[in-house]
Formats: C-alpha cells, sequence, structure tokens
C-alpha cells in the first residue's frame, strides 16, 4: 500500500548515515517468497525494531543484515560496506553481534555459562587476562555471576537470553541484531533484558540495535518499527507515527490496520460477553496441592485451583513454569506426586481412560499428523475417542463447517498456515465434544487477526456451549480475556484472580506491571541469598579504551591458531559431556572390532558329522576315526538309514554325512574300486566349500597313510610335490588375517563419522551460525573440529591394537612405532574424509548413513581388504589405488603380520600423509561461510 | 484394550508410511536392488587373485603350468624373478608366487619327484586357503597330463563320491539373495518402527495420544502389527518375484510356513525397534545405536560366516537375539526344506524372546511416556 510514503518519513537518525540499507532485496526458500523486493534504510545510533507474526521474513532480513545468509538478490550495506563481499564481511563482521531466534540458539547447552563466554571471547583473540575482565564485567552486568558453572542448558529462559547476550556483546560490537530475543521468556526476565539493552546502550551510545520482536508491547518503546507482513515491508516509521498516519491507540490495532484488505476481511475486535450468572455454583475443575516432581526438580509445587463449569481460566507464565504440567494434572493425564483433584466432583484417576474422553486436548505444536489430510486427521480422532460409527461423517462435516475448514478438507495439515493449523486442532481436540478443552499456549505464532478469530471460536464455546477452557498463554492481552487467570512462576501459583482484580490488587496499571510486581515478589524470596542481584548493582560496562582492536592483523587475519585451538576445545568438551557419542567414539569401535573379527573369521572347526557305516568292520572304523579324530569334525551318533540321514540332514544337525558301502573291506583288500559317499549341507556355501576341502584333504590322507601301510607308498605318492608354505600367517587363522585388516576400516568409519556429525550437528541446531558471524575463517573451523576427533582416533587406535595383541593374540611383528605414525597420519586422512562429506550434508540422520556408505564400501571392496588393490579393474581399482584405506591396510599388515618396518613401508607413506592435507583443503573450499 | 483401537492407529501408521518418501524408497530399494546386488555381487571364492611365477626351468612343463592360470580365477601371472619375490609379496602385491625350480621337467621325467614351492600370503585369508587348493589341483593335473603322455598313472583305489546338498554347485548367489532378505527384514522393522515413534516424539503426537483413550500397549503394538505387516508383504514379494523370479533361486520348503516364521520374527525385531526408539533421544542418537545393533545382530547370528567359527561364548550370548533362530529356521526352510517337524524349537526360541523384548520395550515406552507428559 503506502509503503513508499510511509518508508521516506524516516526515523530519528536522519542525520548520521543509516546502519544498514537494503535495495530490492528478495529472498526465496524454493517457492516460498521469504522476503519481496524489500527496500529498507535502518537509521544508526537507536533501537530499530521489526514487528510482525511469525514467518513474515523478519528472521530471513536479520539474518542478511547479519551476514549470516547468503544474499539472493538485490543490495544490502551494512556499516558502509557491501555484504556481498566476503572483504567486506570479514572487516565488519568483529562491529557486529548477532543473536538468532529461540531460547540459547548459539549457545552450546552442556557447556558452562563461563564456557559458552570464553569461547567467544577466545574467537575475537582476546588474551587470558582480557577475557576473565571481560567476563567479569558482563556477568556482573547481567547477574549470571553466581552461576558461572552451570550448563547452559540448564538455565531458565531468561538467563539464557541474558547468556546470548554476553557472548554477543564480548566484542564490544557497533551493531547489535536481536531475533526475538524475549520470546517465551517471563515478563520481569523480559523487563530486565530490556532494561539491561538500556544500560548497554547508555555506555556506548554509538551502537546500533535492530530487534525483531511479536511482543508489540515492547515495540511500542522502541525508537523506530518496521511492521512486515508476508515478506513485505508494510511501513517503517517511529512508533508515535504509526499510531498517527493509522489512526489507532495501540500498536496491535495499528498493525492489523496495516494490513492488506483481503487479511483484514472478517475481523472483527473480539468481545466476551459477560458469564450468565445461573452457570455458577458447579464446580468443574478442582486441586489441592497438587505437586509434580520429577527427580529432584519440583515441576509443580502444591497448587490449589477451583475452575467452575463454562469458565475461561487463564494460565500465565514463562516456558517450563509449570503451567503443562499442572494442567495435565488437573485433568488426570498424568499422575501427581502429591495432591488430589476433582473433574467434575469425581476423583481424577490418571488411569482412567473414560475421564480422558471428557477432556478436549490442544498442545502448543498443533500435534496433528501431517501425514494425514485434515479430514483424516478428524476421523481418527473421532475413533479413537469412540464416537459412534453411524456418527463420524456427521460429526466430522459438523467441525468442518464450524471451524471454517471446508476449503481445505483434503489437504495435508502441513501445507496449511498457520491460522488454519489451529483452528484444526482446535476442531480435533473438540471431535467428541467434550466438556473440558484444555489448551496449551494454542496461539504462540499466529498473526494477530488469526488469533483473534481463534478467540472469538473460544468465546463461542464457552458461553453457548458451556465449554469449560482451560488455556494458557505468554500473552498479556490474551490473559485479560480470560474469566480468571493464575499466574505461574517456577512450579508456585503465584495469584489467582480475575485480570481486573489482579491489576487492582497490585495497584498497577496493567496486568503486565501486576505480574512483575508478583513475580519481583516472588523472586526475591528466591534469590534473596544470591550474593549479586543484576538490577541492584548496576557493574560498568567493559571500557572501550581498553580493548583490543577486535581485528587481528596480518596473516592471522585469515589463519589464527588460537581460534583453532579454541574451537577445538569446544569440541573437545562437547563431546566430553555427550555420552551417546563418546560411546561410540572408544566402545563403539571396540565392540565392532569384535565383532568384525568373529563375524568374518572363516575358521570353521567342530562341524558335525555322523556314518552310515553298512560294512562295520575295522577298516570302515579306522575310516570314521580319521575324520572324528580331526579337530574340525565332531561325530554325531550314527545314522540308520537313508532317511534318517534326510531328516537330519534338513534339520541341520549334520554338515557332513559319509556312507560306507558294505564289503568295503574285502573290496579293498580285493583291489576292487570302491566309493566312499558323502553328502554335504551346501545351504551355506563358505561351509561347504569349508567342510569339502576337509574332507577331500582327510581322504588323502587316509589313502596315504594306508598305502603306506601296506608297503607301496610311492605307487600312490604324486609324480611331483608341491610344498606349499603359507607366510606371514603359518596356521592360516583368519583372526590374525583379519584383525589387522579391521584397524584400518573401524579408524576409518567411526573418525570420519564422528568428525561428519561434527559439523552437521552445528548445521541442524542452528549453532553453525556462530561459524558465520565470527572472523573464524573456513580453514580454522575445520581444523578445529578436527582436532578432538584425531586425538580420540588416537586413543581408538592405541585401543584397537592392545585387543589385538591381547585379547585376540595378534602378535605385532614389526615396528610398533611404524604403525603408530602410519595410524596418525591416517586418521587425519579419516577425519579430513568426515569433514568433507559434511560440507554437503544438511541432517545428521544423513551424515550417519551417508558416511557410513561412502566410508564402508571404499574400505571395504577397494582398499584390498577381501580381493587385493592388484586383482581390481576400472573404477574400484582408480578409487583403491588413491583411497587412504588401501595404504593404511598395507602398513598394518605389513607391520602386523609380515614384520616390517618404516624402510620397508616408506611407499606407503607418501599418499597418506597427502591425502589429509587435500581432502581437508577441499572441504574448505567447499564449505560455505554463509547460509544459502 | 481395544482391538478396534490397535486398528485404527495401525492404519494411521501405514497411513503416515505412505506419505514418507525416503522410508518408502528404503523398503523398494531394501526388497529389490539391494537383494539383487548382494545375490549376484557375491564374489566367487576365487576372484583374479593375483599370482607371480617364478620360473626358473623354462621347460615346456613350466610353460604348461604357467599357462594355466588365468581369469576369472586368476589375473594372467606376471614373471618375476626369486630376488623381487619377497618384495612383491611383503607389498601386498601378490597373493600366491609359484616357484618352480630349474631342471624340474627333467627330474619329473626322470621319476626323481621334483618340488615345487608355492607361497601364499596368509593374510589374505579369502583367496589364501581356497586359492591354495586350486593351484594345488591346477599343477597336479597339469603334471599328470604332461606325464601321462610318457607313461601310465595307477587310479587310487578308493574314491570319494561327494555331494552337496541343498545346492549342489554351492551357488553363492542362493545364499546371498535369501540372507540378504533375512538381513533387511531385521534392519528395515528395526528402522521403521523405530523412526516412527521418535518421529512421533520430536513432532509431539505421541503426547497428542495420551490425552485420548489410548492406552500404551495400544500404541505400541499398532505400530507392531502396521510396520510388521509392511515389511511382511514385502519379504514375501522380495522371496516370490526378486528370489525365486528374478534370481531363479529354487525355494525346497514352504514360503508360507518361513512367513510364519518371519511374523514371529517381526514380532521381536520390531519390539526391539521400539526399544531402541525410547533409548534415543533424537534420530541421529537412534542412527548411532543403530550402528552398534545392527551389525553384531546381523553378522554373529550365523547369516554371514558359520557359527561354528565363532568362538563358543558368542554363539550363547547370540542365542539370545531372535536373528540367530530366525537364521537357522529360514535356512532349514528354504534350502533344506524342513517343515514344521523340524523347525518348531526355533519358532518357540522367537516368539519367547519376542515376548520378553515386548514386555521390556512395553515397560520402557510406558516410563518415557510418563517422563515426557
Amino acid at each position: 500500500m503506502n509503503r513508499d510514503v510511509l518508508a521516506q518519513t524516516g526515523g530519528p537518525g536522519d542525520a548520521a548515515p543509516p546502519v544498514a540499507c537494503l535495495r530490492d532485496v528478495t529472498l526465496r526458500y524454493g517457492k516460498v517468497h521469504a522476503l519481496s523486493e524489500v527496500s529498507l534504510d535502518i537509521p544508526a545510533g537507536c533501537m530499530a525494531g521489526l514487528i510482525g507474526p511469525d514467518g513474515v521474513g523478519k528472521s530471513s532480513l536479520l539474518a542478511l543484515i547479519a551476514g549470516a545468509r547468503k544474499i539472493q538478490a538485490g543490495q544490502v550495506e551494512v556499516l558502509g560496506g557491501d555484504m556481498t563481499e566476503a572483504s567486506h564481511r570479514r572487516t565488519v563482521c568483529p562491529r557486529i553481534a548477532y543473536m538468532p531466534q529461540g531460547l540459547g540458539k548459539n549457545l552450546y547447552p552442556t557447556l558452562s555459562v563461563f564456557e559458552n563466554i570464553d569461547f567467544f571471547g577466545r574467537l575475537f583473540g582476546h588474551d587470558g587476562g582480557e577475557r576473565a575482565r571481560r567476563i567479569e564485567a558482563l556477568t556482573l552486568a547481567t547477574g549470571l555471576r553466581p552461576f558461572l558453572d552451570r550448563p547452559a542448558g540448564k538455565l531458565s529462559g531468561g538467563m539464557k537470553q541474558k547468556l546470548g547476550l554476553c557472548c554477543a556483546l564480548i566484542h564490544d560490537p557497533d551493531l547489535l541484531i536481536l531475533d526475538e530475543p524475549t520470546t517465551g521468556v517471563d515478563p520481569l526476565s523480559r523487563r530486565q533484558f530490556w532494561e539491561l539493552i538500556g544500560r548497554i546502550r547508555h555506555t556506548r551510545p554509538g551502537m546500533s540495535v535492530v530487534v525483531a520482536t511479536a511482543y508489540m508491547e515492547e515495540a511500542a518503546r522502541f525508537d523506530w518499527l518496521v511492521a512486515m507482513d508476508a515478506g513485505r515491508v508494510l511501513a517503517a516509521e517511529t512508533p508515535q507515527g504509526l499510531l498517527k498516519h493509522t489512526d489507532t491507540r495501540s500498536l496491535e490495532a495499528a498493525f492489523i490496520a496495516l494490513l492488506p484488505e483481503d487479511k483484514r476481511r472478517g475481523y472483527r475486535p473480539v468481545e466476551i460477553p459477560p458469564r450468565p450468572a445461573e452457570a455458577d455454583g458447579e464446580t468443574a475443575i478442582e486441586a489441592r496441592d497438587l505437586t509434580m516432581r520429577f527427580g529432584d526438580f519440583t515441576a509443580v509445587d502444591h497448587v490449589n485451583l477451583r475452575i467452575q463449569r463454562g469458565e475461561i481460566f487463564g494460565f500465565l507464565g514463562s516456558n517450563g513454569c509449570g503451567k503443562t504440567t499442572t494442567m495435565k494434572m488437573l485433568t488426570g493425564l498424568l499422575p501427581p506426586s502429591e495432591g488430589r483433584a476433582w473433574l467434575f466432583g469425581h476423583e481424577v484417576d490418571p488411569h482412567d481412560l473414560a475421564t480422558r474422553r471428557r477432556v478436549g486436548y490442544m498442545s502448543q505444536f498443533f500435534s496433528l499428523y501431517t501425514e494425514l489430510t485434515v479430514r483424516q486427521n478428524l476421523e481418527l480422532h473421532a475413533r479413537l475417542f469412540h464416537v459412534p460409527v453411524e456418527e463420524i461423517p456427521h460429526r466430522v462435516e459438523e467441525m468442518i463447517g464450524r471451524f471454517e475448514l471446508a476449503g481445505v478438507a483434503d489437504m495435508l495439515p502441513g501445507a496449511l498456515p498457520l491460522g488454519h493449523r489451529q483452528r484444526l486442532s482446535l476442531a480435533v481436540a473438540m471431535i467428541h465434544k467434550p466438556e473440558m478443552l484444555i489448551l496449551d499456549e494454542p496461539t504462540s505464532g499466529v498473526d494477530p487477526v488469526a488469533r483473534d478469530a481463534f478467540w472469538r471460536m473460544l468465546v463461542e464455546l464457552s458461553r453457548h456451549d458451556g465449554v469449560t477452557i482451560f488455556i494458557s498463554t505468554h500473552f498479556m492481552n490474551e490473559a485479560g480475556r480470560c474469566d480468571r487467570i493464575s499466574l505461574m512462576h517456577a512450579g508456585l501459583v503465584l495469584a489467582t484472580d480475575t485480570p481486573a482484580a489482579l491489576t487492582k490488587q497490585r495497584a498497577a496499571d496493567s496486568l503486565e506491571d501486576a505480574f512483575i510486581g508478583y513475580l519481583e515478589d516472588a523472586t526475591a524470596v528466591v534469590e534473596a541469598d544470591a550474593p549479586l542481584r543484576s538490577d541492584r548493582t548496576p557493574a560498568p560496562m567493559p571500557a572501550q579504551a581498553t580493548a583490543t582492536e577486535a581485528g587481528p592483523h596480518g596473516w592471522r587475519r585469515f589463519f589464527d591458531p588460537r581460534r583453532v585451538v579454541s574451537y577445538a576445545r569446544r569440541e573437545a568438551l562437547e563431546l566430553r559431556r555427550d555420552p551417546v557419542r563418546l560411546t561410540l567414539a572408544l566402545v563403539g569401535s571396540v565392540i565392532l572390532m569384535f565383532v568384525m573379527g568373529y563375524g568374518i573369521s572363516l575358521d570353521v572347526e567342530d562341524l558335525t558329522f555322523a556314518v552310515l557305516d553298512r560294512d562295520q568292520t575295522t577298516v570302515s572304523r579306522d575310516y570314521t576315526l580319521n575324520i572324528s579324530g580331526s579337530r574340525y569334525f565332531v561325530e554325531q551318533p550314527p545314522i540308520t538309514d537313508y532317511d534318517d540321514l534326510d531328516r537330519r540332514m534338513r534339520a541341520g544337525k549334520l554338515s557332513l554325512a559319509i556312507e560306507i558301502p558294505s564289503s568295503f573291506a574285502r573290496d579293498i583288500a580285493r583291489g576292487r574300486a570302491v566309493e566312499i559317499g558323502a553328502w554335504i549341507d551346501g545351504a551355506m556355501p563358505t561351509r561347504a566349500e569349508t567342510v569339502r576341502g576337509y574332507v577331500q584333504g582327510m581322504h588323502a590322507h587316509w589313502l596315504a597313510t594306508k598305502a603306506r601301510e601296506a608297503g607301496h607308498g610311492d605307487a600312490l605318492a604324486g609324480l611331483a610335490n608341491l610344498e606349499t608354505r603359507f607366510r606371514y600367517n603359518p596356521d592360516v587363522k583368519s583372526l590374525v588375517a583379519m584383525v589387522p585388516a579391521v584397524i584400518p576400516l573401524l579408524l576409518m568409519l567411526i573418525p570420519a563419522m564422528l568428525a561428519a556429525l561434527s559439523v552437521v550437528r552445528e548445521k541442524e541446531l542452528g549453532s553453525i551460525t556462530n561459524f558465520y558471524v565470527t572472523p573464524t575463517t573456513r580453514l580454522e573451523f575445520l581444523l578445529g573440529k578436527q582436532l578432538p576427533y584425531v586425538v580420540l582416533s588416537a586413543l581408538s587406535f592405541l585401543l584397537l591394537t592392545l585387543l589385538a595383541v591381547t585379547v585376540f593374540g595378534v602378535p605385532l611383528k614389526g615396528s610398533f612405532l611404524t604403525l603408530t605414525a602410519g595410524a596418525l597420519l591416517y586418521v587425519g586422512a579419516a577425519t579430513a574424509v568426515g569433514l568433507l562429506i559434511s560440507t554437503f550434508m544438511r541432517s545428521q540422520i544423513a551424515a550417519l548413513f551417508g558416511t557410513a556408505v561412502l566410508t564402508i564400501l571404499p574400505a571395504a571392496s577397494f582398499s584390498g581388504m577381501i580381493d587385493p588393490v592388484s586383482s581390481l579393474q576400472g573404477v574400484g581399482r582408480l578409487i583403491g589405488e588413491i583411497y587412504p584405506t588401501t595404504h593404511f591396510l598395507t602398513i598394518a599388515r605389513g607391520t602386523f603380520s609380515k614384520a616390517l618396518n618404516f624402510s620397508d613401508l616408506y611407499a606407503s607413506f607418501i599418499p597418506l600423509a597427502l591425502a589429509g592435507p587435500v581432502l581437508l583443503g577441499l572441504s574448505a573450499v567447499l564449505l560455505k561461510k554463509q547460509e544459502n | 484394550m481395544r482391538a478396534a483401537n490397535i486398528l485404527h492407529l495401525g492404519v494411521k501408521e501405514l497411513r503416515s508410511l505412505t506419505r514418507d518418501p525416503i522410508m518408502l524408497v528404503l523398503i523398494a530399494y531394501a526388497f529389490t536392488f539391494s537383494i539383487y546386488t548382494a545375490a549376484t555381487a557375491m564374489p566367487e571364492t576365487l576372484n583374479k587373485a593375483p599370482i607371480a611365477i617364478v620360473d626358473e626351468d623354462r621347460s615346456p612343463l613350466s610353460g604348461r603350468i604357467s599357462s594355466a592360470f588365468y581369469p576369472p580365477y586368476f589375473v594372467l601371472p606376471k614373471f618375476i624373478t626369486q630376488a623381487e619375490m619377497d618384495a612383491r609379496m611383503d607389498a601386498g602385491l601378490d597373493t600366491f608366487a609359484l616357484n618352480i625350480p630349474p631342471e624340474f621337467q627333467r627330474d619329473l621325467l626322470a621319476g626323481r619327484r621334483p618340488t615345487i614351492q608355492l607361497n601364499v600370503d596368509a593374510t589374505r585369508m579369502s583367496q589364501a586357503f581356497t586359492g591354495s587348493g586350486y593351484i594345488q589341483t591346477i599343477v597336479a593335473d597339469e603334471v599328470r597330463a604332461f606325464a601321462q603322455r610318457y607313461r601310465d598313472i595307477a587310479e587310487p583305489p578308493v574314491g570319494l563320491a561327494l555331494r552337496v546338498r541343498f545346492n549342489p554347485q554351492l551357488n553363492k548367489s542362493w545364499f546371498g539373495a535369501i540372507m540378504q532378505v533375512i538381513n533387511n527384514v531385521t534392519m528395515l522393522s528395526i528402522v521403521l518402527t523405530g523412526a516412527a515413534l521418535i518421529r512421533e516424539r520430536e513432532h509431539g503426537t505421541v503426547e497428542h495420544l495420551l490425552v485420548m483413550p489410548v492406552t500404551p500397549f495400544e500404541i505400541m503394538t499398532s505400530k507392531v502389527w502396521a510396520m510388521g505387516f509392511v515389511v511382511l508383504a514385502a519379504s514375501a514379494f522380495a522371496l516370490v518375484f526378486m528370489v525365486q523370479g528374478l534370481l531363479s533361486v529354487p525355494i525346497e520348503g514352504s514360503i508360507a510356513l518361513f512367513l510364519a516364521g518371519t511374523s514371529v520374527h517381526l514380532f521381536a525385531t520390531t519390539s526391539m525397534g521400539i526399544f531402541l526408539g525410547t533409548l534415543a533421544r533424537s534420530m541421529p542418537q537412534f542412527g548411532l545405536l543403530l550402528m552398534l545393533i545392527l551389525l553384531p545382530l546381523q553378522m554373529l547370528s550365523g547369516g554371514t560366516t558359520p557359527r561354528e567359527s565363532m568362538p563358543e561364548i558368542v554363539q550363547y550370548i547370540m542365542l539370545a537375539a531372535p536373528n540367530t533362530h530366525f537364521v537357522m529356521l529360514a535356512q532349514a526352510i528354504l534350502y533344506r526344506g524342513a517343515g514344521l517337524a523340524v523347525v518348531w524349537p526355533q519358532f518357540i526360541a522367537i516368539a519367547a524372546i519376542g515376548a520378553a523384548l515386548f514386555g521390556l520395550a512395553l515397560a520402557r515406552f510406558r516410563k518415557t511416556i510418563a517422563a515426557m507428559a
């Protein structure tokens, strides 16, 4: 609409050049336009806010400004330079700090508060003293000082965001970019967060702050605002200007007024008629001293409540304060640790499925089956709630009509806008006509228009159908619409009353202020013994003058060992705290060594055999003894006839059956031709072949012995001798042969997999953004990731070698030093293979199986483990010649079995030494420094 | 417990599966292409074994012996000197080196029983053992044929009539195809149920199910039957169209009996999948667990190498795995044509293991779900 007019009015920073200029910026994810031709000048030195619901392109816009995402079309200038140029990005990135969306998204949850900040300090090249000073100042200012050793994952939402801020501010940025920093955080922490930002801006007046937020109340306090919808800028000016232009009194109303015509159509403000008086009296839910403990953690602490039929009852509180758990206990979904609850006068029994039929539930994630269509979702739920079969079609139609889903009934929920999915979730929850609805944060992420439409439906359900509605939210204006609300914090109900009464009790201007008042009382009690309170002792921010210039000089700009060490340290810490990956790294290779050592073994002993002896003479018994006397065969009870033979072979009881014909001894004595029959179980060809070899050998041996006994040895002996020397492994033991070959295979598979996972994991969890927006170069990042795994794999190598020598009894005949040197080069190459694979994998599961396939196939088939490379042809031969496993296999076999040392094997070291650097270089070229 | 719930939830699982292209591709791949390649790519015992010959005789006989080695069993032999032999074997270039001594032919014809030396790189198990047998036979045959032109040779007095039952040609593709079916049955049933459970947890839909009047037992049973059914149908297809049809492997016994055994096995493995799904907190963790579980199951169950080749302790431990019994059962029915009278102990063993796994998984499932709620 009148975007151009509004955009020109500008903000308070008119005098200074804008901190960021965007011209015709367009961004697409596949077919979806995240941003369409956005042009914008963001003024410098002020608080600029991006407002609008989820999914309108706010985050994409911020990521482009931060340089974290690749610019597809248009021009983005930040801090006076073009962000498409890598050199400019490298220059300005130490001046920009970026906190992506999601609580603690750029933090490492297993690392402590101190370790998190320390990691960022090291990335920006601060030395030990500098880091200690800065960390102290920042944690004092944010009140995180008492929690330095606590893992980031165990902090509350508000504390996570403060920690995120510490990490962002460690290098004194000129531009601070915050993407929804307060979503899901309780109002007190929210207020503290903004006070903190205020103080920081006070000490660093030149700093520009760009914030995206879904809370209109917060946005009203910013200096300058951009309203966005569907990838377009609706308006950009001061909050006062916005209100004036749209002629509205609240930003929420102003935003709705700015929306295009078709979105606003049908919009009506929510009106809540008073509850009819006669409904009073009947209690729908009652709770006494409800308590829930998970281990040491008390999620809900002695909650008392009484909710009346038809009431809209709200729970207000931050993420993880116990709202959801309380709701579930109240309705019998979760057995409480302590306390009792009554539903419509009956005591709640979690094992009574009948209770569930009276309750409809809608969770915050709209947990629908995305693989089923809208109609199928409704039908499934109707069936599971035992709606009578003949009534189902009617009921489904009714829901589709009532919740306005007719147009989308045969679509998949995943393809629907959030507002529709929200209505579908409600329809699903209502399909069995429950007397009570439990709605757990049902409006997160939905735009204001859809949110109000949703509320109108709730009001109708409550007032018209008499459904008791129990809803949790963190939006203050929604809480204000409830008949009564409970304020919750850390498992405690702080107060319960009507919104108006609560506001009045605290003598506050708004419900938010009232809530903050209650929170302050509650936290004052909890933290009374904590020596430092952030808002009481505001510490000075780190002085700028003493700060070393963040950008290092000379070669260190492109390769700084300190950043490598910083990444390596962090990776090692994380790995140490992840039991599953650590187990795989150390125990995994040991387990697999056992499996392969025995699983690929071809040493067959103790095979079963039985004899059908029709002769029963000493000669025939001697023949049998010849077989049963060997270690390969174990004799079973004799075979009685052909039927017996057939039956026992079919049952797999006999691997070999021998038939000695009658008059065997007599015929031999007379020199007549006799033939012994032997049947081998061919179900398993390898075993059958071995059996055949054994039998032939034993038969020949028996003949030779007999001939010698008879005194005509020469006649039977061959014409020439073939003297076979089994070299390196004289007993021809599989284990001796297999174990030195399994070690190279495992040292390729597992290190490559771990290295690939380490990078892809960051991509999936989002902390890769830290690599995108800090001065870390690709090589530093990759080397830092690789180092811990090289060390770990070297340990694994020692463990495997020890196992081979002790448990498997495979002697190491050659030089141990040569083997170790080869192994170090090899695991370097193997981890680099993993890093290379990680550059084109997006999800961990793909990386896992991709790496398995891409390493096992060449390592097992083309590297000489089974067939030597010299007997391969074509592509397999080519891969075999260059693949690192080939060369390490030669070294491993050479040192283990062939008693060789470095001078015999140096030819295999050259390709092995080249492989690591080449693969690493290739990965560095392919790794992207920005998100696509 | 309501059978209708189990039915509807199971149908839901099937519907979900039809919308998951990755899993569908995996199933299709596992029961067609994967079986075909496993069957046909199974290398014959001796495949292009590299052999070198040190010919110090250079006689017609030594030439005759040298020319008897050719592909596909051997690569064409390289002629090397005595000095080169050790270095080449150390570097792993040759598996076999045949040393024909000087004056070999003359000594042979003079009846002096000369000796040929065969050096074998015994670190290369796959070729060393069978290969040396082949070489022995080839050399003996050539020598005999050569010598026969000059004098009579006595036949040995006692013959040995070796017959291989069930697979007379010891055709490895017969074995490879069916073992691949078995491996894929195990792999897919674990992956499908485990992944389905984790996906539901990640999407929060399991939580959603719990607020409905359904019990964990019903949720779990529905997954077991739905995923078991899919794998059963796919393996029946694979057995009839891939194994019998395309690969024309003869099946001796009753396919119906085998499929009955497969259903019992699936009961055990799908329960195992659910159990693993409750242990892992995310897909990547599930993947890592899978690596450590699936490989031992497949390699130590007797489907790859004979159980007799494993240490006794491993054999005993593996009796606790359903795969071991399933492999026995499958081999008995499909290759040896055994009937229920023969394989009933395996049926009972798998059912017992399955019941234990199901109970374990159900207990664990209830617990995780209680922790989630």
